[in-house]
């Protein structure tokens, strides 16, 4: 019993985690709810208690609520489809900078191919995922071939990529016609949490597949393998490098992916969309319990990861709080969530 | 009589529910070498730790020249007469020897490094140590022997009063190793006193003055290193008889199965010429740097081959990577445990089945089950002491550890095994046990290439000894035709 607990802890810090960050919003929050009923009724002296049985905490409910869920779930789906792939990067001991420049780029190709007549619907998705992968295979085949640190190669394909998005998209935002495609993010019947935009579906199936993918294949021990031991990998005959062009060729699937998501979500293609995205797709994988020295990670970890960042976005806009205020917090949690894990890792010891 | 400089009585120490020491006493006089002795897991290494000030005992006293002695923190140990050398050097490598030797104690004004100061204390430090070694190059560059002097000499900047050596030679060839003695017997004639750890028994004896043997964390026995027999030792070590460590065998090797004609790697090796026979162990001896490590890489494909042959069953394996040579039946076990050995964060299992998931796997999914049912059984015929199969093998000894790094070859049924040093530092009890792996695998028709710095060990196991000097490995004979002096007589280029 004890055994099976200590192999759920790594999946089980971070879900602790997410239930911390949600009491502690849900209480700032009926604070604020009560602090505001006092002054809207004029009657300062009025006790907590008493006032939280009047007010109609309209704030904890917003928070709580079903329809908020789905937002936080849907705003969820761009960095849980990047930090898919970041997984399985971060896992083999790479990183990759270039995601958030590969999103802003997808979403151009999406919506220039909308506004081609040569391809639509399914076959607009294929390409636009298609060139996401086909950037991380020109990451890992440059990282292999030439023996590069991925964090150079990736922060030169950052700039190129970006790069490449303006010229895609001459410099400015690309607008496209109407199409089924935009479902894909949109929020129907905005009180409850069902229906569920089909996007978050997607992210939930390919996270199982992901986790599977990882825990269950031969790919998924090579690529722990790699990244916990490179030299061990080698001398055991798997093939490191072909695995790791597959790999970040994969994530770069992801990350078109996660690019046509955002073209979806804000109806047009934004060559300068996404910028630091890549950040926040590491500190979620980060944040899940990976760790950057690689050989640790679970995808279950990164989408809870995700789901904490989106959570404290949310939670701090429904406080009223100022964008530079929900930074200082998200910054400050990316910090304290790996402090705790070196915390418990030296406790396991 | 004067209290002795370095007293223990009766330290205790436990982390959680493990009683890491149960009771540890022993005395170092001045000017004396003490040679601790046990196996791993016997409490060297915690004892070590409440010494340098790292872990603080639970109970028990230390007292350092008759005065209580509760170092706080490492640097308060130093400060206090104690030093420490680990098994892991712990230099800064792009450095130079002076820098390193003055870290953390640079003579300076107001911030600035008084240059001149610096350099003569540093080679005042060296000086004593009767050896030259360049200041100007970073230690990195150095040979390990050379970068372990730099080490010695930054402990004696301090003027210690006890310094602590854990498994010196370690790493070390065999005329290093005499050099690092003779500065051990400098230091004692200046008086200071010498905790050396080691799990070679030869060289305790060689060195050391005076013993204490640690058995499950108790000092079980001490005495005086004159006139005490090496069998005794051994038998206060592990607890029981060890009638004979070696495995006794009566192999017939058979005929060649595996030719290496020539071989030579960019560097070393420079020319490789052996025959292997199905049954057979082959040892091959030579001192460190000789080039052995640098052959079983270029025969299993992980460095460049330059020129020569590799034949097995009359195929030419010439040029393949690791994965081909997996494939046609050869595994490797490589010297270096942690970082090319074993993937430490990993799962026992993973571990074992690296190179061979198919017996549990279809169109690439695995069955965890079967995975681990399959390392279970593994796990017991070798005897590894473990939980279970889905824990991470860096909590293991590092017996237990290399167990595991060998069963991969088991696991993957390899009939050719190239082993780079598969008993260095680890405790008797595993090492006899890897012996026996060996034998049981030569009985059953592997073949063995077995390289290791420790005579005894090769002469105990092998059918046949080459020796490496330079590069070149020559005179393959019969194991009784070798004495331990003759193979360092031509280890060393006197032959």
């Amino acid at each position: 019993m004890r055994i099976s607990w200590r192999k759920h802890l790594n999946t089980l810090g971070p879900l602790v985690g997410l239930v911390f960050v949600v009491l502690i919003f849900s209480g700032l929050l009926a604070w604020k709810d009560v602090a505001d009923h006092r002054e809207f009724s004029g009657d300062e002296t009025m006790s907590f208690f008493a006032a939280m049985g009047e007010a109609e905490l309209f704030g904890l409910r917003a928070f709580l609520g079903g329809a908020n869920a789905k937002i936080v779930l849907t705003q969820t789906v761009i960095v849980a489809l990047g930090a898919l792939g970041m997984t399985l990067i971060i896992i083999s001991g790479g990183i990759d900078l270039s995601a958030g420049s590969v999103v802003a780029l997808c979403s151009v190709v999406g919506a220039q191919l909308l506004n081609t007549d040569w391809a639509a619907g399914l076959g607009v998705v294929l390409i636009t995922v298609a060139v996401g992968g086909l950037v991380g295979f020109a990451n890992g085949a440059v990282i292999t071939g030439l023996r590069m640190m991925p964090f150079i190669v990736t922060l030169g394909m950052m700039t190129i990529a970006r790069g490449a998005a303006k010229w895609l998209g001459g410099n400015q935002t690309v607008n496209f016609p109407e199409t089924p495609l935009l479902n894909l993010m949109a929020l129907r019947a905005p009180d409850s949490f069902l229906p569920l935009p089909p996007g978050v579906l997607i992210a939930a199936v390919l996270a199982v597949v992901t986790a599977f993918l990882l825990k269950h294949t031969v790919f998924g021990r090579y690529v722990f393998a790699i990244g916990s031991s490179e030299a061990t990998a080698r001398l055991c005959g798997i093939r490191v490098q072909r695995t790791k062009v597959v790999i970040y060729a994969l994530a770069g699937l992801y990350f078109g992916l996660a690019g046509l998501m955002q073209m979806t979500r804000l109806g047009q293609g934004d060559p300068t969309v996404a910028i630091g995205l890549e950040l926040d797709i590491i500190a979620a994988v980060v944040i899940g319990g990976a760790s950057l020295s690689g050989g640790a990670g679970s995808v279950a970890g990164s989408m809870v990861g995700a789901l904490i960042m989106t959570t404290l976005r949310s939670g701090s806009q429904l406080m009223g709080w100022p964008n530079y205020f929900q930074e200082i917090i998200i910054g400050t949690v990316i910090i304290l969530a790996v402090a705790l894990d070196r915390l418990r890792h030296k406790k396991a010891q | 009589m004067p209290a002795p400089r370095l007293q223990m009585t009766d330290v205790h120490k436990a982390f959680g529910a493990t009683k890491a020491l149960r009771g540890v006493s022993f005395a170092v006089e001045r000017g004396e070498v003490h040679a601790l002795i046990g196996e791993n897991g016997a409490g060297k290494s915690t004892l070590m730790k409440i010494l340098s000030g790292a872990l603080k005992p639970d109970a028990g006293s230390i007292a350092l020249e008759g005065i209580p002695f509760r170092p706080g923190n490492p640097l308060h140990a130093r400060e206090s007469g104690v030093a420490m050398i680990y098994q892991e050097l712990n230099l800064a490598p792009h450095l130079n020897a002076e820098e390193n030797i003055l870290l953390g104690r640079e003579p300076s004004r107001l911030g600035r490094i008084d240059r001149r100061a610096h350099r003569k204390a540093a080679i005042r430090a060296l000086d004593e140590l009767e050896h030259h070694i360049p200041l100007d190059v970073p230690v990195g560059e150095l040979t390990i022997a050379e970068q372990q002097l730099v080490e010695i000499a930054r402990a004696l900047v301090t003027e210690p009063k006890v310094l602590i050596m854990d498994e010196p030679t370690s790493s070390l060839s065999r005329v290093d190793t005499q050099n690092l003695f003779r500065v051990i017997r400098q230091l004692r004639e200046r008086g200071v006193s010498i905790v050396y750890i080691s799990h070679f028994l030869e060289e305790c004896q060689e060195i050391a003055d005076r013993f204490t043997v640690l058995r499950d964390g108790e000092s079980v026995g001490s005495g005086r290193m004159a006139g005490a027999k090496l069998d005794e030792i051994i038998h206060l070590m592990v607890g029981r008889e060890i009638a004979d460590i070696y495995p006794p065998h009566a192999r017939r090797p058979e005929k060649v199965i595996f030719d290496v004609h020539q071989l030579a790697g960019i560097g070393k090796p420079a020319d490789v010429t052996l025959e292997l026979r199905r049954g057979e162990v082959l040892g091959i001896a030579g001192l460190v740097g000789a080039g052995r490590t640098e052959t079983l890489r270029a025969v299993f494909g992980l460095d460049r081959i330059q020129r020569g042959r590799v034949l097995y069953l009359d195929r030419d394996l010439t040029r393949r990577s690791p994965r081909g040579s997996w494939r046609n039946g050869i595994g490797m076990v490589s010297e270096n445990r942690k970082e090319e050995g074993l993937m430490l964060e990993q799962s026992l299992a993973d571990n074992l089945c690296l190179t061979r998931f198919r017996p549990f796997s279809l169109f690439g999914w695995i069955s965890r089950r079967r995975q681990h049912a399959a390392s279970a059984g593994l796990m017991g015929r070798l005897g590894v002491r473990a939980r279970e199969p889905g824990q991470a093998v860096g909590e293991l000894s590092g017996g237990n550890q290399q167990k595991i790094a060998i069963g991969r070859l088991l696991h993957h049924d390899a009939d050719i095994l190239l082993l780079d040093e598969p008993t260095r530092g680890i405790d008797v009890g595993s090492k006899q046990q890897i012996y026996q792996i060996m034998n049981q695998l030569a009985e059953q028709g592997k073949s063995v290439i077995f390289v290791s710095s420790y005579l005894p060990e090769l002469l105990g196991v092998c059918d046949r000894i080459g020796v490496m000097c330079r590069g070149v490995l020559s005179g393959i004979r019969p194991v009784g035709d070798w004495s331990e002096h003759e193979i360092i007589a031509v280890a060393t280029g006197q032959k």
